[in-house]
């Protein structure tokens, strides 16, 4: 008898390059959208160097960046929630439920309010990452070996108000009301105003995670079966958390440090894949990213076209979307978070 | 039969939160066997399996075709040990043919997408041993417990290791299933694969095996044949009930019958 070739691989192949076509064109509508409406063409014009002096200035220099950092972030973030998932066989697992990028914004808060860092120097990153790996660490040490879902959110919980509670304390003692006004606003997360220096400042991180993450797509799938079996197919399960969290560290850290904090990405943009290309948490990685990618963009094109008096930051999109389809989420896994820890 | 030594272990002691879980174990075991490991809850045996395996520390030596457990690394474990562990979780609904193919990780088959010709072949054999055909392409998820103890058992052949070692394989499962699983793993055994089941079932473990080993108290207590092994004075002394033995088509039949 003879097995069917996995009908499995066409849609991935399929499902990909309509993303990545799809985030192409997000990223064209981001170079396009602002106070001066710049059609695809034109934007591609001026990409090239065509176009008026003004044009070039607009999409070369004020634009791109942001577009740049758009689909980065995005991406990371995506590419980080499938990651965790995968590494924790848990389909509510994300940086922002388990406080990363919280605790990555208290890093960087910490630095500009003690005034070790401006807001353009390496030590945000730095202090971001650090702080990133610290609370995915002592989540994942919390969690143990089980990692039930309850267990998870609860640690997750304590983590981001833990977080949010330093965050506070530094902003309650700054000196400065105007410095604790700035930090407030940068916390609500934005894409806004960002220059190559941000992108130069970022973008190593990122592609240094998603390298790391990216490389463990096979030990992800090997992990569906359980660490133990995991380890007996030769997976060495310890140094796999130990990099998955360097890698979520790197990317989130480096992403909140340019950007502030901007969460859910991580926790949808897997779970939008699933019905299209299956479980595999392997499979899973790369549209992943590319889906964060794609809302991002979307949401940063999107918080230039809703008229309002004042402008509506990105992060705090992706969280009035994000949070509803948590709560929907939970909903869906109510018979495993209301089974107890185990 | 050939008498050479496939697994041997030697003073293998394991500690766990300060008990000796394990205590002073050696044992050499031989290809083509189908070892049963039986004792009481708690006496040790998931622990020594873990330990063969190389996936709980412990103290002595473990050698695996002549060579020390400890200079391998962890993918030359994964080549020679098929471990199916205890209730085979899948965490995803994945596709059962990618189940059975991460077998072949420790081959390098590791994008069940992709795989090789001689890992392509490695997987039909296996989800042909243990009849997972018909359902191929369903999600184990989909499955009933039977149906998704054979997929369990065939990502275990498909790595096509010397040794295999089982879990309670037949925990949770009907007769029938409980049946076929134990004449499958005869069958890899007969093949020429150590197997080492562990099972709390004495009767399955009297009529499949060649060698059963007690464990008490996190020590070896008997070894040997099922009916040496399983004597009169072991079943009183570990398991405390009395046993009712037969012979039934030439088999030994061997039921728990009352405690003692």
């Amino acid at each position: 008898m003879v097995i069917p070739a996995p009908s499995a691989r066409r849609p991935i192949v399929v499902t990909t390059v309509v993303l990545a076509v799809l985030v192409a064109l997000l990223a064209l509508g981001s170079l396009g959208t602002g106070p001066v409406k710049l059609s695809p063409v034109t934007v591609l014009d001026a990409l090239f160097g065509g176009g008026s002096d003004v044009q070039q200035t607009i999409v070369r220099e004020i634009r791109l960046p942001r577009a740049i950092l758009g689909l980065a972030i995005g991406a990371i973030l995506g590419l980080s929630g499938a990651a965790l998932q995968g590494l924790l066989r848990n389909p509510l697992a994300s940086p922002s439920l388990f406080g990363a990028p919280q605790s990555a914004a208290f890093g960087a808060v910490l630095m500009i309010a003690l005034g070790w860092a401006d807001v353009r120097s390496w030590a945000l990153p730095v202090a971001g990452i650090t702080m990133a790996f610290v609370s995915v660490f002592v989540l994942l040490s919390i969690a143990g070996r089980s990692a039930g879902l309850l267990l998870l959110i609860l640690a997750g919980l304590a983590i981001s108000s833990l977080a949010g509670a330093a965050t506070a304390l530094v902003m309650n003692l700054s000196a400065n009301p105007f410095a604790a006004l700035e930090i407030a606003f940068w916390l609500l997360g934005s894409l806004e105003d960002r220059s190559f220096r941000h992108v130069q400042l970022a973008l190593p991180f990122i592609i240094a995670g998603a390298i790391l993450l990216m490389t463990r797509r096979s030990a992800f799938r090997a992990l569906s079966l359980g660490e133990e079996t995991a380890q007996s197919l030769g997976v060495d399960v310890g140094r796999l958390r130990l990099l998955v969290i360097v890698g979520v560290a790197l990317g989130v850290g480096g992403a909140v440090a340019v950007t502030g904090t901007i969460g859910f990405i991580g926790l949808i943009a897997p779970h939008l894949m699933r019905p299209l290309i299956g479980h595999d948490p392997g499979r899973l990685l790369v549209p992943s990213a590319l889906t964060g990618a794609a809302l991002l963009l979307a949401a940063d094109i999107a918080v230039r076209l809703i008229p309002s008096t004042t402008d509506i930051k990105v992060g705090v999109l992706t969280s009035i979307i994000g949070v509803p389809f948590f709560l929907y989420l939970i909903v869906r896994e109510r018979r495993a978070l209301g089974g107890g820890i185990a | 039969m050939s008498d050479f030594a496939l697994l041997t272990a030697a003073n293998l002691g394991v500690t766990l939160a300060g008990r000796a879980v394990l205590h002073d174990v050696s044992l050499s075991l031989q290809p083509k066997h189908l070892v049963a490991l039986v004792g009481p809850n708690g006496a040790g045996k998931t622990t020594l399996l873990r330990a063969l395996a190389g996936l709980q520390a412990s103290t002595g030596t473990i050698q695996v075709g002549g060579e020390a457990l400890s200079a391998l690394s962890l993918r030359e474990r994964a080549k020679r040990f098929g471990y199916l562990p205890q209730g085979h979780v899948v965490h995803w609904p994945l596709d059962v043919k990618d189940v059975v193919a991460l077998g072949r990780y420790p081959h390098g088959g590791t994008d069940p997408a992709r795989l090789s010709a001689t890992d392509e072949a490695a997987v039909q054999r296996a989800m042909q041993a243990t009849e997972v055909m018909p359902f191929a392409a369903r999600r184990v998820t989909e499955l009933s417990g039977g149906e998704r103890s054979r997929v369990a058992l065939a990502r275990v052949l498909a790595v096509e290791a010397p040794i295999v070692l089982a879990d309670e394989p037949t925990a949770s499962l009907d007769p029938r299933y409980q049946l076929d699983v134990m004449k499958n793993l005869r069958k890899v055994a007969d093949d020429g694969v150590l197997v080492i089941v562990v099972t709390h079932d004495l009767g399955l473990a009297a009529r499949f095996a060649d060698t059963v080993l007690v464990m008490s108290d996190g020590r070896l207590v008997a070894h040997g044949a099922p009916s040496k092994a399983l004597s009169d004075t072991i079943m009183a002394d570990v398991f405390r009930i009395s046993a009712y033995r037969a012979d039934y088509r030439s088999e030994t039949v061997i039921l728990p019958w009352s405690g003692i």
